[in-house]
This record gives structure tokens, sequence and C-alpha cells, in this order.
């Protein structure tokens, strides 16, 4: 797939933007501070309805306006599909695929694929488990757009659960305790929960040989390697990603009925897949606290590069997510700025963003664009 | 005073500004008749009806119209979270039974529980043996799901036959327009077809 057209109303630096995009690659050069990086946001926001670096939508909307616009032309082989998102923070968004609206947002993901790569991704290694987790989800929906669904199931589970334990303990504090409720929670955390948990040990299964191959190829023969992920459950070692979701769901409430006092005493659901990890591993040592800086951003690009293989070989021809490259070569020594290259030209389309020319490898000749303030022109 | 109009009705649910300036001046240029007929049913409604003590539904006396009518099956009870369901349970006229209000659902995020809820009315109401079903007709989200689970597991012992609304797709829609999460369902709760 590729994106033939974008056009933006009030997001973040544009008043009002409409490019039109070519396959394959497109480099986008400009000051810093210019708006490159808010283009592929907008982008990354069709495909995933988030932001790449801010959890709330308040920054995206222009100072001064209610809400932004987000609107795209997507080519899925021969075939335009207009797709187009209404932020506006404090409310639902509203979503229309081809003029017409749909229930929910929601619905238009998997209408645009991307794998975006940026400088925020070295926290895929240094970072909390809650970035990991972030990604691995994001990835899950990408690859699955039902597990949106489940997902939110399992937020508003969890939510309600620890709404539940948090009065319980200021209850039996006070000598009247209510927990007759919690056995119910504890019934749907546990089956959505194993859903999620499936769901995420069967993508790292598939998605870990691919790591294992691109930080191979970004790192070069000389690295220490190999690269590998897994996922660590906080619930049970060594879970098989074929296991059912009864048995999940089974080992789930077991744990929930073996730290319950636990849970009442601390207010906190403290078993779950939201508690789980991605563990990175570089040869013997953990990548957290143990790589270089190089060999840390190898590692979070390998993860990215990884994930486009796997949306890339999971959907088929045509179906090819989308890379947007943030202001990545920057940070890259010149031998891994060529690996990365010579890998993302083979997509169907590339985004590119850079301060200057001279970061970005010659390979990856395209289409190039100007960005100034507000503004975006192709240049001849 | 326009304006004052305009600001009582925006605080109605399901009313924004731009409804009720329409409304607004929509009963400005009324008949006369027609205004004051509203005005006085408003009042009339928030002074004369109540709650039925047996069922939580809207009523007009100490019982309400369905809980009087004896015609209605006593045996079988449909429990709903708000006597707004009724209204939709009665269109399809398909239920002769009766019902419970609950008054909500389970929440702890807003800080409902059962004990907010007519969960002990309903549990009085089944020690009289009369009831052999109940059939629980919460919304089908979360909230609601956790109710049924809830009630079902209070109710179960007490050997009665516990249903549960069949969740699915809409009749009249095209399977290829069903969102996921409904269709899901729909083959969770599939049936053997008798021929």
């Amino acid at each position: 797939m590729y994106l033939s057209r974008l056009e933006l109303s009030d997001f973040r630096s544009y008043p009002s933007l409409a490019v039109e995009l070519p396959p394959g690659v497109s480099l986008f050069l400009g000051l810093n501070g210019r708006g490159k990086t808010n283009l592929v946001e907008a982008v990354g926001y069709l495909a995933t309805l988030a932001s790449h670096r801010t959890g709330t939508d308040a920054p995206l909307v222009r100072a001064g306006c209610d809400s932004a616009l987000v609107r795209a032309v997507v080519d899925h082989d021969g075939r335009p599909v207009q797709v187009e998102v209404l932020i506006t923070p404090g409310k639902a968004n509203r979503a229309r695929v081809n003029r017409g609206p749909v229930s929910r947002p929601r619905e238009i993901l998997g209408l645009v694929r991307t794998v975006l790569f940026a400088p925020e991704d070295i926290a895929l290694i240094r970072g909390d488990p809650g970035e990991r987790r972030r990604f691995l989800d994001e990835l899950l929906v990408l690859r699955s757009p039902r597990m949106a669904g489940v997902r939110a199931d399992y937020d508003r589970v969890l939510r309600q659960r620890n709404a539940l334990l948090k009065s319980a303990g200021a209850l039996r504090r006070t000598g009247r305790g209510d927990l007759a409720t919690l056995d119910v929670w504890d019934a749907h955390l546990a089956r959505t929960g194993a859903e999620l948990l499936g769901a995420r040990l069967e993508l790292v299964a598939d998605l870990a040989p691919l790591v294992a191959q691109s930080y191979g190829r970004l790192a070069g023969p000389d690295a220490t390697g190999p690269a590998r992920v897994a996922y660590r459950s906080s619930v049970a070692r060594d879970l098989d990603p074929d296991q059912s979701r009864e048995h999940l769901t089974g080992v789930l409430a077991e744990e929930l009925c073996r730290r319950r006092r636990e849970e009442v005493e601390r207010g906190v659901s403290l078993v779950g897949p939201h508690r789980d990890d991605l563990t990175a591993t570089l040869g013997e040592q953990p990548a957290r606290g143990y790589a270089s800086h190089g060999e840390s951003w190898s590692f979070a690009l390998a993860l990215r590069l990884g994930s486009y293989e796997l949306l890339r070989s999971s959907i088929g021809p045509g179906g090819g997510p989308i890379l947007l490259l943030d202001d990545v070569f920057a940070e890259l020594d010149s031998s891994r700025r060529e690996a990365l290259a010579r890998v993302v030209r083979q997509a169907e389309q590339v985004l590119v963003t850079a301060a200057v020319s001279a970061d970005v490898p010659e390979q990856l000749a395209g289409a190039r664009f100007e960005v100034g303030a507000g503004t975006v022109s192709r240049q001849p | 005073m326009v304006q004052d109009l305009i600001d009582e009705l925006g605080r109605l649910p399901g009313i924004g500004p731009k409804s009720a300036q329409r409304i607004a001046f929509h009963v400005l240029t009324a008949d006369p008749a027609d205004v004051r007929r509203l005005a006085h049913l408003l009042v009339e409604v928030k002074e004369k009806v109540r709650f039925c003590v047996e069922c939580g539904n809207v009523a007009q006396a100490e019982r309400c119209r369905i809980c009087l009518d004896t015609r209605r099956d006593p045996t079988v009870l449909c429990v709903v979270e708000e006597p707004k369901d009724i209204v939709a349970v009665e269109r399809s006229r398909e239920f002769r039974g009766r019902y419970h209000v609950l008054g909500g659902a389970i929440s702890p995020i807003d800080g409902i529980g059962p004990d907010d809820l007519r969960v002990k009315e309903l549990m009085v109401r089944l020690t009289d043996d009369v009831v052999t079903e109940i059939i629980l007709a919460t919304d089908p989200n979360l909230e609601g799901e956790a109710t049924a689970t809830y009630l079902a597991r209070l109710v179960k012992p007490m050997g009665l036959r516990v249903t549960r609304l069949a969740s699915g797709l809409p009749v009249g829609g095209d399977l290829e327009y069903a969102d996921e999460i409904t269709l899901g369902r729909a083959f969770e709760g599939r049936r053997v077809l008798d021929v």
C-alpha cells in the first residue's frame, strides 16, 4: 500500500496542507522545528489512532483550534481508499472511510498500516516495560485489527477491578469489607487477559527470529550477538504460544486466587498481562544496562525492521506497511545507515525526514519535498 | 428570558446548544394550548409518577401496570437495568412475564456495587417460590455482563433456571457489515438448526 495524498487541517503547525505523494521513497527536508515530524506523526495516527510523541490528543490540535483533521488517500493495489479522522480532544474522535462515517474510529484500523522509526525508539531498549508492551500491542493491532477491541476490553476490566480493590482496601480498614463482586471481575480479567496474553505470545514467537535476522544485517558480522527477544509473563515462566486460551485463562485465574490477599492489601491488580515485559538480550547479557548506545540503537531499529518483515509476510502482496523514518539517520554510523537503507528501499513507500540531505544515504534517492513554515512543496 | 429557556433545554440529555435554540424558538411560535399541555405534563409526571414497590418500574400507583396485570406469567422474571429497558422489551411483545429493574449495573469506577442496586429486593421476590426462570437482560457491555454473571452466581444455588439474552447479529443485516465482536459473540451463541 502507499499514500497518494495527505491532507491536514489545524494539525500541529499546519493550518491547511494538501500534498500528493508518489510510491517509493519521499524525502522531507527542512530546518528543525518546521514540522517534518508532524507529517509522519499524522500518517502514524491514521494507522494506530495514537501519536508516537504524546499520550494525549490536545497537543495535536493547532493552538486556538477545537479539532484537527487528518485525511489521506491510500492506494491498495490500485484501489484508492479515502480515510480521515477528526481529532477533538476531550471528545470522541470521528472517522470516515470514502466519505461515509463509521460508527467507531477503531474500524479504520488496518486500512493504513505503518511502521515508524523515530529517535524515541531508543526507549524500546532503555525505557520502562510499558514502552515495550505498547510496542507489542500496537503491532498486534496492525496485524489483526480485532485486537484493538480486546485491548480496550482488558483496559476497562482492569480499571473496574482496580477501582473495586481500592475501595475494598479502604473498606476493610474500617471493618466493612465488600469483595462479593471481585470474583466476577476476576473471571472477566482472566478471560480477556488470556486472550491478550495468548496473542502476545504468538506475536513474539513470530517476531523473534525476524528481529535476530534484522539485527545481524544492521550490526554486521563482528557484532555481539545474537539479538534475542522473549516474552516474560508476570504469571508463569515458559508459557507456550500454542497453549489454548482456556489453559491460559486457568493459569491467570489460579494466580489471581493465590495473590488475592496481597492485591486487596495493596489495592491494585498485580496479576495479568499489564505487568508483563519483552526482554531483549544481546549474547548472554540483557540489552538494557549492558548494550552500548550504538548497540541499543541497532536493537531498537531491529525491532522495527522485524515488525516490518512480519507485517509484510503476514498480509501478502500489496498490503505491506508504509515505512516512516523520522530523523533516524543522524543517529547512525555510515555502515548502519547503508544497511538500513538497503532494507527499507524495498518497501512500497518510504517517507523519510531529515534536517540535511547529507544524512540520508544515496541509495534512498527519490522525490524531494521542502518543508517550510506550514508548507510542503515538491522540489523538481 | 428566551436565553434562560435555551439554557434550561440545553441541560437535558441528548440536546445540544443548537437543538435547544431550535426548540426554544419553536415554543415561541407554537400554539399556546400545545405549550400549556406540555408544561402541565412535565409538572404532572414529576409529581404523580413514582416507582413500583414490586419491580421498580415507573408507576402511577403503588404497583405498576405490569405487576397489576394478572394475565402476565408470574413464573418468569426479566431483570433489566433501567425502566426504559422495559419499554424496549415490551415493544417486542414477545415477553409475557414480569420484570425487575436493578437501577443500573455494577461499576466500581462509578462506585456502584450490588448494594446500590435493587438486588436485595430481587432476592426477596425469589424466596416465595413462584418464579421458576429469570432472564438476565442487562446491557451487552462489560458492566452489564459483570452484573449478569454476579446475579447468575447468586441465584443458581436456588435451583432456578437462569438465562441470558442472546447477543449477536441484527436481523435484516449483512454478515459482512457486522463488527468482529458481535460476530464473535454470534459464533459463541450459535445453535443447532431443527429441521
